[in-house]
């Protein structure tokens, strides 16, 4: 047995739950989440760090969980598309992305949702070119991007409008 | 009978934006995708590639591989080849076409780097990757046919010796008289174009999840799909099942663009994987082979020319197409229906009679090439309208005049091309009209040369475009083909009063099932709510074709209007023995069965109890029968076309070449809208991967044959950040083929993207005397154009 197939325990947060589990030492984060979990709402686009289509939060900050190894999320708090739709965290987000009609095919959407609450945790008001800029790094293929800056623009009008809570 | 239809009225959820009600499964992560589908006993495989464009298998020892941790199978081409016969991608209608018997792993030889050739199944991916590294193939590399434009040459290697060289599909179109026309013309342009290689890339990779049943000798395959009945019908030939015995199922599809519609070895050998270890094999292709084996796309050296008189009117127009399609045409569509449609296509939208193309398609040792989202469009389009715009510089014309005179005329339908397409009803003036109002085009005109003055190099392109939608028999059928044009609707009426509608068409993120739900709701005059859609499940939905050739609400939608009408006429017999008076005097409203203009009546709930659980309160001489099947295919014409006509507004920067799309706008008239927001979207997301393969994507191999960007990080699709605002609007001009009045949108915005940027850029490169006549417009094309490289 090489080093990549050995096996550790790790455990870590995910979506609230206490987790423990032994994975080898060359497990994804990804393939952890989807695999081990049965978290499937995590997306593998390019396994590369390119597409975003894995993007998680790991302790609070977006992470890609293809670059990231399981054993790396040992002692962290993952939050995943599944948790964080439960929790309600981005329920503002995914209704902005229905109304709008930003999401096609679906398989970015996860992703995309999460960067997205990441952009307006750090700037609550971005100008369109903002949000442009900041989800570059999550492909799209199906909608053109136009409607996701349009649902992340309302949520963020809204949110201006409604006063801080 | 139309008379039962009211699509204006504020009941009906036709032509209404209404959002779809499968969009928030997704935006939850709740989808299924084909990966995220796990089976007891379920194995993973994966492929053992050709490393070379074209060489010979002179061994392959599978020993070491056979012995690695998880492995359970190791399976060479023969193996595979004894569960699946071959297959040929060949339509009889495209006279002379050939290609050779292709099997899903190489055998003797491999004909192009990324060609499956050994597959190994194991327990996981990870095991199976790392067994793939122990097969061990000993190689003797052969000389590669790479350019298409050599392909013909004496002394090319030829790929497939049966056929003496590398022709695989030739046409002439000439309507005579061209000629005639160049010689007496006041202004001839030319120009060779050229389209580089481009893929899909939809983000969810091509997947396969085969489980072959040894006890009930069938076959269920969850596919990454949009043909299921194509699968299902080549599955169970190829692996010798019967065919009620194989199921396909496309639950959630992560994008397709036409890449997921073709056959795969990789996913036919997962099958016979499967039947072969009697337990599920699952095959999801990773990034790095789904650049190497996803079929590509384009890739075609257009020559033009163009005869105009001293006013500016068409006087003819000539191409040469050739295309290089890789080592096989693909199965079952073929390889040669993208040169097929340029022929057909380019010119489409002009008055003029003379017309004379001449389409080459060679085989290559490169990835095969076939059917990607718009087939032909963007290379039409980009082509004519290239030449439009050349002919209005040389004549002093505004590009718009230079339409405006040569579009044929909205009043002149119906009537036919100089290549034979036949249009029922146009509108290219209509369209080009409100394009220009919505682009507000004198002002930009006015504010270009202002900038120009600044320094500020912007150009302004314009497109008119035809589409190709709701395709009959002629397409694929004719040629032999088991691809289904007509399509079917079953709907019921269920006993809780919901409305089941089963449908031969797809989803893959387009909006299919709510457009069905809409259409369906308006014809029974129910809430949407109460409507639920199936599809993607051969064992659930009637006989159908899928979603491809923008077909879904044109042919699918129809036949759910008619289901609706006949479950609707069957519903309202129950009511008038239920009320005691006769159907006529009944509607059905707000899902209440009612006398005509009153409320008096009863809810579908109460009447759908009477019929299931009460049937005793019915006269004994009457049946219902709440569940009801119509299909529909197109009879009238071999396609229903459409059109539109697309603007863009771009930069350059002539010092590093680099251009940046500041605005496109596009008008199109797919007849009737059934909901304006879902086809703003289809023309949207078409129009950004129309301007990525013109743009930015290219699938670039070296002199030997190597893909060289085989990673998202190298191969560039469009990102949000360089993506411009897209404005869209309609112009709608229903079809008389079918009650519905839809024709298609899917690849609207594709096919006319290419053309319109091409000429805006070359409208701003028009001040340095300068164009560009290729694509992907990298900055390296626009600086050559510029001389400065
Ligand atoms: S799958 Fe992780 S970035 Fe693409
Ligand atoms: S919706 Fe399909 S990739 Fe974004």
């Amino acid at each position: 047995m090489n080093d990549a197939q050995e096996a550790l325990d790790i455990e870590l947060e995910v979506n609230g739950e206490h987790v423990r589990r032994r994975v080898e030492a060359r497990r994804s984060l990804a393939d952890f989440l989807r695999q081990d979990l049965g978290l499937t709402g995590t997306h593998l686009g390019c396994e590369h760090g390119a597409c975003g289509a894995c993007t998680v939060r790991v302790d609070g900050a977006i992470a890609r969980s293809c670059l990231m190894l399981a054993v790396q999320a040992d002692g962290a708090r993952i939050e995943t598309i599944e948790g964080l739709s439960d929790a309600g965290a981005i329920a503002e987000l995914q209704n902005a992305f229905v109304l709008a009609n930003a999401l096609q095919c679906g398989y970015c959407t996860p992703g995309m949702l999460i960067a997205a609450q990441a952009l307006l945790e750090a700037d609550p008001q971005p100008s369109r070119d903002r949000i442009r800029e900041f989800l570059a790094g999550n492909y799209c293929r199906c909608t053109g991007y136009q409607s996701i800056v349009d649902a992340v623009a309302s949520v963020a009008a809204h949110r201006a409008a409604r006063g801080p809570r | 009978m139309s008379g039962e239809l009211d699509f204006e009225g504020p009941a009906s959820y036709v032509g209404r934006s209404v959002s779809r009600p499968n969009a928030r499964r997704l935006a939850e992560g709740r989808g299924q995708y084909v990966d995220d589908i796990v089976l007891p006993r379920m194995l993973h495989v994966a492929f053992v590639r050709s490393p070379h464009a074209h060489a010979r298998i002179l061994s392959i020892d599978t020993s070491r591989a056979e012995r690695m941790p998880g492995v359970r199978r190791v399976a060479t081409g023969a193996d595979i080849a004894r569960i699946c016969k071959p297959y040929v991608g060949v339509l009889t209608h495209l006279a002379g076409m050939r290609s050779p018997p292709q099997h899903p792993l190489a055998l003797e030889v491999a004909r192009w780097q990324g060609e499956p050739v050994v597959a190994v199944a194991a327990e996981s991916r990870a095991e199976a990757e790392d067994a793939c590294e122990a097969v061990e193939i000993a190689w003797q590399e052969l000389p590669a046919a790479l350019d298409a434009e050599r392909a013909l040459e004496p002394g090319a290697t030829v790929i497939h010796a049966e056929f003496g060289d590398n022709l695989c599909f030739r046409r002439v179109v000439d309507t005579g008289g061209v000629d005639e026309a160049f010689a007496g013309a006041a202004a001839v342009v030319e120009d060779t174009l050229s389209f580089g290689r481009h893929t899909g890339v939809t983000l969810e990779p091509r997947s396969m999840l085969a489980d072959y049943n040894a006890a009930e000798e069938s076959l269920t395959a969850y596919h990454s799909g949009q043909s299921p009945h194509m699968m299902q019908a080549i599955l169970a030939s190829r692996l010798g099942l019967d065919e009620h015995r194989v199921r396909i199922v496309c639950r959630d599809v992560g994008g397709s663009f036409g890449i997921k519609i073709h056959i795969y070895g990789d996913e036919m050998a997962a099958c016979a994987l499967s039947i072969m270890l009697r337990r599920p094999v699952k095959f999801v292709a990773d990034r790095h082979e789904s650049f190497l084996s996803d079929i590509h796309a384009r890739d075609h050296r257009v020559r033009a020319r163009l005869a105009a008189d001293r006013e500016g009117n068409v006087l003819a127009l000539e191409i040469d197409d050739l295309t290089g399609v890789g080592p096989y045409s693909m199965y079952p569509r073929s390889s040669a229906v993208e040169c097929n449609q340029v022929l057909g296509l380019t010119g489409g939208p002009y008055r003029h009679k003379r017309y004379r193309a001449t389409g080459t398609v060679v085989f290559q040792n490169k990835n095969p090439m076939s059917q990607y989202r718009a087939v032909g469009h963007p290379i039409a389009t980009a082509v004519a309208e290239h030449m439009i715009d050349r002919a209005a510089r040389a004549l002093a014309l505004d590009p718009a005049d230079m339409r405006r005179r040569n579009l044929i005329p909205d009043d002149a339908y119906p009537c036919q091309s100089p290549s034979g397409m036949r249009f029922e009803q146009l509108s290219h003036h209509a369209c080009l009209e409100k394009l220009v109002a919505l682009m507000d085009y004198p002002r930009l005109r006015a504010g270009q040369a202002a900038l120009r003055a600044q320094g500020v190099h912007r150009g302004i392109g314009l497109a008119s475009f035809i589409e190709v939608t709701n395709p009959s028999p002629m397409f694929y059928g004719v040629g032999g083909a088991r691809i289904a044009a007509q399509d079917g609707c079953t709907m019921r009426l269920d006993a809780s009063g919901a409305i089941i509608a089963a449908t031969g068409v797809t989803e893959q993120g387009q909006g299919t099932e709510t457009m069905i739900a809409q259409i369906a709701a308006t014809v029974l005059g129910v809430q949407m709510s109460c409507v639920k859609v199936l599809t993607g499940d051969t064992d659930k939905v009637p006989y159908g074709g899928g979603t491809w050739a923008s077909r879904a609400a044109g042919i699918g939608g129809e036949a759910v209007l008619q289901a609706g009408l006949a479950l609707k006429k069957n519903i309202l017999e129950v009511g008038a023995r239920i009320l005691k008076t006769d159907a006529g005097s009944l509607d059905i409203a707000d899902g209440r069965v009612v006398k005509r203009g009153t409320s008096e009546g009863l809810s579908l709930t109460e009447l759908a109890r009477i019929v299931y659980y009460r049937g005793n309160e019915l006269p004994a001489d009457f049946q219902p029968e709440l569940v009801v099947t119509r299909h529909y295919r197109v009879k009238d014409y071999p396609f229903v076309f459409t059109n539109g006509a697309q603007g863009c507004l771009a930069e350059i920067d002539p010092e590093t070449g680099f251009v940046r799309v500041l605005k496109m706008w596009c008008v199109d008239d797919c007849g009737r809208v059934i909901n304006p927001k879902l086809v703003e979207e289809q023309i949207r997301g078409g129009i950004v991967q129309g301007l990525g393969g013109a743009l930015t994507e290219h699938c670039r191999y070296d002199e030997r044959g190597q893909l060289l960007n085989c990673t998202m990080a190298d191969y560039l699709v469009p990102m949000a950040g360089e993506m411009p605002d897209i404005e869209v609007a309609h112009i709608q001009t229903p079809t008389r083929t079918s009650l519905l009045g839809a024709k298609g949108a899917g690849e609207a915005g594709t096919g006319g993207a290419p053309g319109a940027l091409m000429n805006a850029v070359n409208d701003a490169l028009a001040a340095f005397g300068a164009r560009v006549t290729s694509q992907p417009i990298t900055p390296d094309v626009v600086l050559a154009a510029l001389g400065k490289i």
